[in-house]
């Protein structure tokens, strides 16, 4: 009667073998979670970057329609207070924006000339690897997003950062919004911002504000994987430089001297 | 000792008095009256049933808010198959529910339930609407003064 030993052990081995395999065969064959499947409709790339001409960017003295153009889409607040200020692409001249081993001789004619700067959207960006609650990420494209609703507000990105394209929200920035708009929200007080190269405008198909908004077309947004893509052309015929590449990040914005 | 008439009257005085919101009501002679919430007029459904939304819209927003800005994936689509562009401010408010005050904040009030801080980043349309009245009747202003 009943089952003997040697059945007992028999089924119980291979209900568990199969289990198992089960559970190997969904690992192999299930979607991966962080894969991403674009809208319909949506501009997308291996690797987005940035290129700025600040030969046609430098000859429009005074211009800032990029700056108005993203504070007004992102409803980034404008404090006179240095040390409270939100910045997403502002102008550094020269000088200050690429510190590097070159002299001032070197550099001389370009000393004092402002650049647009903003997030250089690196390739191994030191902002990431320092967060403690992933509120900051480098997405598949390449755009390094940012979370707010996660950001605790350490700031140990803006630490990292080499850039200091980073702001902090030391008060509630509302009452410093000059255009609000209903279509992006704002930030609350206690958290982390940044340029994210419009993730939100490239999910509608839209390039960023800023390179919509530029005049003299000094800003070109692009694949830098794809060869035949706007950025790899310029770069091809042109010679770029880059914020503190020596430091390693790998930053995807290139300036056309 | 023999406390017990003191104590049935302590006990009776406490209950009298924690059930006093009973009491005050009744004697007012109205129940509290539940929002109702009703739906827009162009619209027959809701991105979810309703009784789910009642109780489970934070969880829905939860979602949504991982799926736009963690996966990127910016279309949601409903139970019965519609699908809708994921934006709280651009579906939820501008869509359908257009006055904040009364759809979101009547509920969480009666309820108790602290406004959650959604608002201190999503835009209120009705906020926008607000500042650009503000701009249009001081520029009426300037103009008038001069």
């Amino acid at each position: 009667m009943g089952v003997d030993r040697k059945t007992f052990l028999r089924v119980t081995g291979m209900s568990l073998a199969a289990l198992a395999a089960r559970r190997v065969a969904g690992a192999i064959a299930g979607p991966s979670a962080s894969h991403v499947v674009p809208a319909p409709g949506a501009l997308t790339a291996r690797r987005w970057a940035m290129v700025v001409d600040a030969r046609k960017c430098l000859k429009k003295e005074g211009c800032d329609l990029c700056i108005k153009a993203c504070n007004r889409s992102h409803n980034v607040p404008v404090i006179t207070d240095r040390r409270h200020e939100i910045k997403w692409i502002w102008k550094e001249p020269f000088k200050d924006a690429f510190i590097s081993g070159q002299s001032e001789f070197a550099n001389a004619m370009f000393q004092d000339k402002p650049f647009v700067v903003f997030c250089n959207h690196c390739d191994r960006p030191p902002c990431v690897r320092v967060c403690p609650t992933q509120a900051t990420w480098k997405r598949e494209d390449g755009i390094v997003m940012m979370d707010w609703h996660r950001c605790i507000g350490c700031r140990y990105c803006m630490a990292a950062c080499p850039y200091g394209s980073r702001s902090f929200n030391w008060t509630d920035p509302r009452p410093y919004i000059k255009d609000l708009t209903a279509d992006f929200p704002t930030r609350s007080k206690g958290v982390v911002e940044k340029c994210t190269f419009c993730a939100e405008r490239l999910a509608r198909g839209r390039p960023p504000a800023c390179v919509e908004a530029c005049e003299p077309k000094a800003l070109t947004f692009g694949d830098l994987e794809d060869p035949a893509s706007d950025v790899r052309q310029i770069l091809r015929s042109n010679f770029a430089i880059r914020r503190k590449a020596e430091l390693g990040t790998a930053p995807g914005v290139y300036y056309i001297v | 000792m023999n406390d017990r008439g003191l104590i049935v009257a302590g006990l009776l005085v406490f209950l009298g008095l924690i059930t006093f919101p009973v009491w005050y009501d009744l004697a007012a002679g109205k129940a509290p009256q539940e929002p109702e919430v009703t739906l827009p007029p162009h619209e027959k459904e809701c991105v979810a049933p309703i009784p789910y939304m009642k109780t489970s819209h934070m969880t829905l927003l939860n979602e949504w808010r991982d799926q736009v800005v963690r996966n990127n994936v910016g279309t949601y689509t409903a139970y019965n198959g519609r699908t809708y562009a994921i934006s709280l401010t651009g579906t939820c408010l501008q869509q359908c529910h257009t006055e904040k005050a009364e759809f979101c904040d009547r509920c969480h009030t009666f309820n108790g339930v602290r406004s959650p801080y959604c608002w201190d980043c999503h835009v209120d349309p009705e906020l926008v609407h607000q500042a650009l009245q503000q701009t249009s009747a001081a520029r009426r202003g300037e103009q008038d003064g001069r």
